[in-house]
């Protein structure tokens, strides 16, 4: 079973809703943090880091002595990452998406590629849990090809857990892809029931079966559920608002070991997304 | 003319709530939500829409079904995971292209030895000029699963500036999106100031360092102010203190107060309401000094 814990709005307690489940779940699993801008999960998992790989992506470099400044490449280009103007072209490697269409169109084949770093994925081990935390390197502007490689990491015939990042972009799409279940986060406030209702459109775009977490529940209104209700969402849990929670989180401890009467709702929400996702426990 | 750019690295420090605020105390400003992503600033800064113009950017790749020879070349050239491949009940191999997966890069457009690839421009979004009660807005909505996300920010950026210039307003006020990748690049470089609005957690913190960095290596002037301060006071001192450390002026702190979701609910700024937090935050913007 894969789940995938995303949200329109940010900050509405995804990652909070990630590392409680994962404990509630009591078996091995495995945790993706695909929030790689601003990964957070292993804060609440205090574990030393076991393993630690580079991810590049591959970008043009060009041999002057055999590139005659046809102009093919820059042509080809769909994203201005390198620039051919009558002389020999240009790179500019932080725009290049690494999809190797230079290198194919170049007649002189003057052109090969060679990694580029972007970010690292950080291994740790925290319990029953094995945290897999993509994390960008600051100033790089791309984060899907990180994604991807973190969740190509994903190993079959155990159950995970991705924590996406906020938002409906790219980004987003490309960690919840190939889940079995998403689970919204939300807030009922009116930016929550904004960003939802295009989360939804979002996940029902993809046709992954989906339901919904309402998070500091009784601190705004009832429209969430409202719109819940008309649009046949089902609501998964209901999270109080609880200042303790708050205060627990802000010092980066897991809510069903900080209050453990909070335990039985994360391990009941984790039997019922079991029971949703239509595949059996192990 | 004053650019302030309000981000946070962590989503729902805020952000909005904030920036609705500032756009209400700043004295004639234009106002650009740049979280096309999930743009909020519109319901507490009630709008009527001006000008709706589409967003068009990159292309999209579509197979052919009926060209199609079933080569597999676009599979094995496609970087993206975005080649689909399934083989009928007949034993006949077919090839599609998720609209989802494609960047839009043309590789299997041009190595198709069938040329069963159309290669379409692809509508990505909008983005909209909108009268408030504050002044006018650029705003924008990007379209589900679609990329370039930071163009579209600039395109938001642009157009505020040309309002700005064409009705001699004085400053912008840009509501950011979350994180640290393509759009808040977008949103930040050039500005006057970046205000990261932060909390008191282990989270705040993290991801305030990491915000703090892009700034630097933008070379932007950045100032930090931190909400909710009073959930974790231990956890703001440590927070203010590192963000001096790296080269940030300290805003100011708001309170915890509950008023604001009352005050998003009642689809008003915070500083529009008497919420005891209001006190706070016309004190950071005082501070900030735009």
């Amino acid at each position: 079973m894969i789940l995938a814990i995303a949200s329109g709005k940010g900050g509405t307690g995804k990652t909070t809703v990630a590392v409680n489940l994962a404990r509630a779940f009591a078996q091995k699993l495995q945790l993706l943090d695909c929030d790689v801008e601003e990964p957070n999960s292993h804060l609440f998992l205090p574990a030393e880091i076991s393993g630690e790989e580079a991810v590049s992506i591959l970008v043009p470099e060009v041999d002057e002595s055999l590139c005659d400044g046809c102009g093919e490449c820059g042509h080809f280009c769909a994203y201005h990452a390198i620039i051919s103007t009558g002389a020999k072209p240009l790179v500019f490697a932080e725009m290049c998406h690494g999809c190797g269409g230079c290198m194919l169109v170049c007649p002189k084949k003057a052109i090969r590629e060679i990694p580029r770093r972007i970010g690292i994925i950080e291994k740790r081990k925290s319990g029953e849990i094995v945290l897999l935390t993509g994390r960008l390197d600051v100033g790089q502007a791309m984060a899907p090809p990180l994604i991807r490689e973190v969740r190509r990491r994903l190993l079959p015939g155990m159950p995970a857990i991705l924590d996406a990042p906020p938002g409906t972009s790219c980004p987003v799409i490309v960690s919840i892809r190939g889940a079995d279940f998403i689970l919204l986060v939300t807030e009922p406030t009116p930016f929550g029931l904004h960003d939802l209702k295009i989360a939804v459109d979002m996940v029902r775009e993809l046709g992954i079966p989906f339901g919904v977490l309402v998070n500091r529940a009784g601190s705004g209104d009832d429209r969430v559920h409202g719109f819940c209700r008309e649009a046949h969402v089902p609501i998964m849990a209901e999270v109080p608002d609880d200042r303790r929670i708050a205060e627990a989180y802000s010092r980066g401890q897991l809510i069903v070991e900080a209050l453990p009467e909070y335990f039985e709702l994360f391990a009941g929400l984790a039997e019922k997304l079991l029971k949703n996702s239509g595949v059996d426990r192990g | 003319m004053k650019e302030l750019v309000v981000i946070s690295g962590k989503g729902g420090t805020g952000k909005t709530s904030l920036a609705a605020s500032f756009s209400v105390l700043a004295e004639r400003p234009v106002i650009a939500d740049c979280d096309v992503d999930a743009a909020d600033l519109h319901l507490v800064l009630a709008t009527h829409i001006r000008e709706r113009h589409d967003f068009t950017s990159g292309h999209q790749a579509i197979i052919r079904q009926a060209d199609c020879r079933g080569c597999g070349t676009c599979l094995k050239l496609c970087r993206f995971e975005a080649v689909q491949k399934t083989t009928r009940e007949d034993d006949v191999t077919t090839y599609a292209i998720d609209p989802v997966a494609c960047e839009g890069c043309g590789v299997c457009v041009r190595f198709c030895p069938q040329r069963a690839i159309d290669f379409p421009e692809s509508l990505c979004g909008e983005w909209m000029v909108s009268d408030t009660r504050c002044g006018p807005m650029v705003h924008a909505r990007l379209g589900i699963a679609a990329e370039n996300s930071g163009k579209l920010v600039s395109i938001v950026r642009r157009e505020a500036r040309r309002i700005a210039e064409l009705e001699n307003r004085s400053s912008i006020i840009v509501d950011g999106p979350p994180g640290i990748g393509c759009p808040v690049i977008a949103s930040l470089t050039g500005a006057t100031l970046v205000l990261v609005v932060t909390e008191p957690t282990v989270s705040g913190e993290h991801d305030l360092e990491r915000v703090l960095a892009l700034a630097r290596h933008f070379e932007m002037p950045a100032a930090v102010c931190v909400n909710k301060w009073d959930l974790n006071p231990d956890m703001t001192r440590r927070i203010e203190a590192m963000a001096r450390r790296a080269g940030a002026k300290i805003a100011g702190r708001i309170r915890f107060d509950r008023a604001v979701t009352a005050a998003q609910l009642q689809e008003r700024a915070v500083v529009e309401t008497e919420a005891p937090c209001v006190a706070d935050i016309q004190q950071v913007w005082k501070n900030i000094n735009l």
